[in-house]
C-alpha cells in the first residue's frame, strides 16, 4: 500500500482512458453477472431443494395424476417419514401475465418444507379456512394483497363443477424456500373441481434419511411397478435438472453467448491496458533508473490492474444488481426463476482478480523486463 | 479545394495509415463484431422460434378450446360438442362434409438425443378429416398411420431430436407399444416436432374415451368467422372460445418475444462495452496523430472536414466489425435446429435459428450506432485542437 501514490499517479494520468477503461470493464461483469444468473438456473445447481425429499409423479407424464389412495401406501414403506402432495393449479390472476405457481396443498405440507417460514398462526388459519391461501411474501407485495383479502382466480385446467370463479382468502405469507408460489388449501379445490377429484399431481415424500433417498425411490417405483399408476420418483435435485435440461439447447446457446461477450469485452480492455503501459516505456525506465527494483516496477503495473478490474467488477455488479428485476422478468419464460445470489458476487470477484492477472501479466512483465538505458532512450 | 474533397483526402490518408495502426483498428472491429455476432445469433433464434410457432397459425382455419384455456393442454371438450361444431355456420364442406376435426393432445415421455432424462414429446390423436384441414402436411418417407391401430407418423423434427423415432421402430407410449409407419413435413410450423396418431386409439390409450382436447375447423372463407364464432357462442350451455388459429398461435409465440427482449437487452449491454472500446481506441489514436492533423490545420484543411473524416474511418470500421459478426452468427448458427419447451404447451418445440435481412439489418444499425458514438467524441476533440497545441506536442 505505501506505493499507492504512484499507482494513483498511473491512473489518473489519461483520465478519460482510465474512466473508459473502468467502465468497459464493468460491462464486461454486467454481462458476467447477468449470464451467472441464468446459467444457474440452467445447470439448477438448486441450493433450496431438499436432499432428503422425493418427489414421485407418473411415469406416463407429469400431466397424469395419481390417486391419493397411494399416499397410504407410500407412507407404509420403509424408510418414509412424511408424505404430502400438491397439483398444478395453472389458472390466471386478472392477467396472464400475472404468472406465479399456484399449488393446492393438504395442511400438512409445509411440515415436509420446512425451509418455508410460515408463521404458526397462518398454519392454523390455513387449516380451519377451507377458502384459506398463503402466499409468499414477495408475490403478496406485489399485487399488494393484505392477510384476509379475497383474491379471485381464473381457472383454466381446472374449472370448479358449478362454473364459478374460484376465490381464496389469503391467511398469511411466508419467506424462505425459492419465493413466489402461492398455496391453496386443498380441500376446497378436491371438493369444487369438476373433475379428477381424488386425485393429485405429484406427491412429495420426506424420507428419515437422506442417504437413503435413492433406495427409498427405487422401492416406490417398485411397488406401483405393473400397477395401472406406475411411479417415476427422483429426488427433488434430480426432478428440478430433469425439467431445466427440457429447456436444453437453448440454455446452452444463451450461455456460450453470454461467456463469448464477456471474454470479447475483457480481451479488449486488456488490450487497452498493455497499451496503457506501452505508452509510458520512459516514465517506468525513469522509475527504475531511481532505484525502483524490477520486481517493484513490475508490482505497480499488476497493482494497477487489479485496481482497474476491482473497481470495474464493483462498479458492473451495481448496474447489474439495479437491472436484475427487469432482466429478471424476460428471462423468466425458459431460464424460470432466477436468483442473484452472493455465489454470484464471489465469483465475480475471483474472475476479476484472474482477469486483472491475465491481462496485467505481458505488460508487467516487459516492465519487469525493461532495460534502463532502453527505456530512456526511447524517447 | 471543396470540403467534400478535403474529407476525402483526410479520410484516405486516414485508411492508409489504418494498416500501421492495426492493433487499435482491430479493437474496434472486433469490439462490434462481437456485439454484432450475439444481437445476430440471439435475435436468429428468437426469429426462427417466432416463424416455427407463428406460420403455424392460418386465418382461414380455427381452433376450439374449452373456455378459459390458453392451451390445447389444460382444455377438454367432449366428443358431442364437436357435433355441433360439425353443423356450425361457416365451416368449409368436402363432398357434404364439415372439415372439422377433433384432436387429442397429450404428452408422451420420449429421451431427446444425447440427453440423460426424457423430454416432454406432444402425441396429437387426430380423425381422418385433420388431413384435409392441414393440406402443408406431407408424408415424406414411409406411410400414413392405418385409423384404429397402434400406428403413429412422426415429424420431422420430432425425428431429428429424438432417439428411437425411425421408421419400423416401436415406441412405449402407455401400455402399449406403437409403430413408426411415416415421417412428415408440416411447412416448418409447430406439428412437424409432433407425433400424430388415430384419435380413438389415442383416447383408449390414454384413458380419454369421449374426449378431445381441442377442435380444429378449416373455414369457408376467412370472413365467415363471425358465423362460427357467433353460432358457437350463442348456443346454449356451450362454454367454448372460438380463436382463429393465427390468434392463437399467435399468443403461444410470446415465449420468442422474451427471446427477443432477451437477445436486444444483452446486445445493447454489450454494445455499450464496445463504445467504450472504441471511444478508447479512438482517443489514441487521435492522440498520436495530433501532429498530422495540426499539420493538416496548418496548411488550411478546415476543423469540420478532419472531424468528419475521423467520423468516416470510425464508421468504416464499424461497418466492417458489423459484416464480421453477421458472418459469424450466419456461420455458427444458421439453419441450426434445436429444440425448447414452449409455450403454454410444456411440450417440446424444435425449430431453425434464421438469420434473415432484418435480422442482420438490426445488427448493422447497431454497429454503425456504436461507431458513430464511438467516433464522434475523439474526432470533436481533434478538429477542435488549437493548432499550435497540437503542433507543439511533438
Amino acid at each position: 500500500m505505501k506505493y499507492w501514490s504512484i499507482v494513483k499517479s498511473g491512473l489518473v494520468r489519461k483520465r478519460a482512458r482510465t474512466t473508459l477503461t473502468i467502465l468497459s470493464i464493468a460491462v464486461a461483469f454486467t454481462l458476467f453477472a447477468l449470464g451467472r444468473s441464468v446459467a444457474v438456473a440452467f445447470t439448477s445447481e438448486v441450493d433450496f431443494a431438499g436432499e432428503d425429499r422425493l418427489i414421485v409423479s407418473s411415469q406416463l407424464s407429469f400431466t397424469q395424476a395419481l390417486p391419493l389412495g397411494m399416499k397410504q401406501r407410500i407412507l407404509a414403506l420403509d424408510g418414509v417419514d412424511k408424505v404430502v402432495y400438491r397439483q398444478w393449479f395453472g389458472g390466471t390472476y386478472i392477467d396472464p401475465r400475472n404468472y406465479f405457481p399456484k399449488w393446492p396443498v393438504p395442511n400438512d405440507f409445509f411440515d415436509v418444507y420446512p425451509e418455508f417460514k410460515v408463521p404458526e398462526e397462518a398454519k392454523e388459519a390455513f387449516s380451519r379456512n377451507i377458502m384459506g391461501m398463503i402466499a409468499a411474501k414477495d408475490i403478496a407485495d406485489k399485487y399488494g394483497w393484505k392477510v384476509g383479502d379475497r383474491i379471485p382466480i381464473i381457472a383454466d385446467i381446472w374449472p370448479k363443477s358449478d362454473g364459478s370463479v374460484w376465490e381464496f382468502d389469503l391467511v398469511g405469507t411466508y419467506e424462505g424456500g425459492e419465493g413466489g408460489e402461492v398455496y391453496f388449501n386443498w380441500k376446497y379445490f378436491d371438493e369444487a373441481r369438476a373433475y379428477e377429484n381424488g386425485q393429485v399431481g405429484q406427491f412429495a415424500v420426506k424420507v428419515k434419511d437422506a442417504s437413503q433417498a435413492e433406495s427409498v425411490a427405487k422401492s416406490i417405483d417398485l411397488l406401483f411397478a405393473n400397477s395401472s399408476n406406475e411411479t417415476k420418483t427422483s429426488t427433488e435435485a434430480a426432478f428440478a435438472r430433469a425439467f431445466a435440461e427440457q429447456v436444453g439447447d437453448i440454455g446452452f446457446i444463451i450461455n456460450s453467448v453470454l461467456a463469448a461477450s464477456f471474454f470479447t469485452i475483457l480481451l479488449l480492455t486488456g488490450n487497452t491496458m498493455s497499451q496503457a503501459v506501452r505508452e509510458r516505456t520512459s516514465e517506468l525506465g525513469v522509475l527504475k533508473s531511481i532505484g525502483f527494483s524490477d520486481v517493484t516496477v513490475m508490482s505497480f503495473i499488476l497493482y494497477e490492474s487489479v485496481v482497474l478490474c476491482f473497481l470495474g467488477a464493483l462498479l458492473g455488479l451495481l448496474v447489474a444488481a439495479s437491472l436484475f428485476p427487469f432482466f429478471a422478468e424476460i428471462s423468466i419464460s425458459f431460464a424460470g426463476e432466477i436468483k442473484f445470489g452472493y455465489s454470484i458476487i464471489i465469483s465475480a470477484f475471483l474472475v476479476a482478480f484472474l482477469t486483472a492477472a491475465v491481462s496485467g501479466v505481458v505488460p508487467a512483465f516487459s516492465a519487469l523486463r525493461l532495460n534502463v538505458v532502453d527505456a530512456l532512450r526511447k524517447n | 479545394m471543396s470540403f467534400f474533397r478535403q474529407v476525402l483526402a483526410v479520410t484516405m490518408m486516414n485508411l492508409k495509415t489504418i494498416l500501421e495502426r492495426s492493433g487499435s483498428s482491430i479493437v474496434i472491429i472486433v469490439g462490434i463484431a462481437g456485439s454484432v455476432a450475439v444481437m445476430v445469433s440471439l435475435l436468429a433464434m428468437a426469429e426462427g422460434l417466432n416463424s416455427t410457432i407463428a406460420s403455424t397459425g392460418q386465418d382461414d382455419r380455427v381452433i376450439i378450446l374449452r373456455e378459459g384455456s390458453n392451451s390445447e393442454l389444460s382444455s377438454g371438450v367432449g366428443m358431442q360438442e364437436i357435433d355441433i361444431v360439425l353443423n356450425s355456420p361457416g365451416v368449409e364442406t368436402i363432398d357434404g362434409n364439415a372439415l372439422v376435426s377433433g384432436e387429442l393432445f397429450v404428452i408422451v415421455d420420449l429421451k431427446k438425443k444425447g440427453a440423460e432424462g426424457t423430454s416432454n414429446l406432444p402425441l396429437r390423436g387426430v380423425q381422418p378429416m385433420s388431413f384435409k384441414i392441414r393440406p402443408e402436411l406431407e408424408i415424406i418417407e414411409g406411410r400414413n398411420f392405418r385409423s384404429g391401430t397402434g400406428e403413429v407418423i412422426v415429424g420431422k423434427g420430432a425425428y431429428d431430436q429424438y432417439e428411437g423415432l425411425e421408421i419400423g421402430n416401436k415406441i412405449k407410449i402407455r401400455d402399449n407399444f406403437w409403430t413408426v409407419v411415416g415421417i412428415f413435413s408440416s411447412d416448418g410450423d409447430v406439428h412437424e416436432s409432433e407425433v400424430w396418431a388415430d384419435l380413438s386409439v389415442t383416447q383408449s390409450a390414454f384413458r380419454r374415451e369421449g374426449s378431445a382436447s381441442s377442435i380444429s375447423v378449416k373455414l369457408e372463407d376467412k370472413k365467415t368467422f363471425d358465423d362460427l364464432g357467433g353460432y358457437i357462442e350463442t348456443y346454449p350451455n356451450l362454454d367454448l372460445k372460438v380463436q382463429r388459429e393465427s390468434d392463437f398461435y399467435e399468443d403461444q409465440s410470446s415465449g420468442a418475444d422474451l427471446i427477443k427482449y432477451f437477445g436486444l437487452t444483452i446486445s445493447i449491454i454489450m454494445a455499450i462495452g464496445a463504445v467504450f472500446a472504441a471511444l478508447n481506441t479512438m482517443y489514441s489514436a487521435v492522440s498520436t496523430r495530433l501532429v498530422e492533423i495540426g499539420t493538416l490545420r496548418a496548411i488550411g484543411f478546415n476543423g469540420s472536414s478532419v472531424l468528419l473524416s475521423l467520423m468516416l474511418e470510425s464508421m468504416i470500421l464499424a461497418t466492417i466489425g458489423g459484416l464480421l459478426g453477421a458472418l459469424i452468427a450466419f456461420v455458427l448458427f444458421n439453419g441450426m435446429t434445436v429444440s425448447t419447451l414452449a409455450g403454454g404447451s410444456f411440450t417440446q418445440t424444435a425449430f431453425a435459428f434464421a438469420v434473415t435481412g432484418e435480422v442482420v439489418k438490426q445488427g448493422m444499425i447497431l454497429a454503425l450506432v456504436v461507431g458513430f458514438f464511438g467516433g464522434l467524441l475523439p474526432a470533436f476533440n481533434a478538429a477542435r485542437q488549437d493548432i499550435t497545441t497540437a503542433l507543439r506536442s511533438v
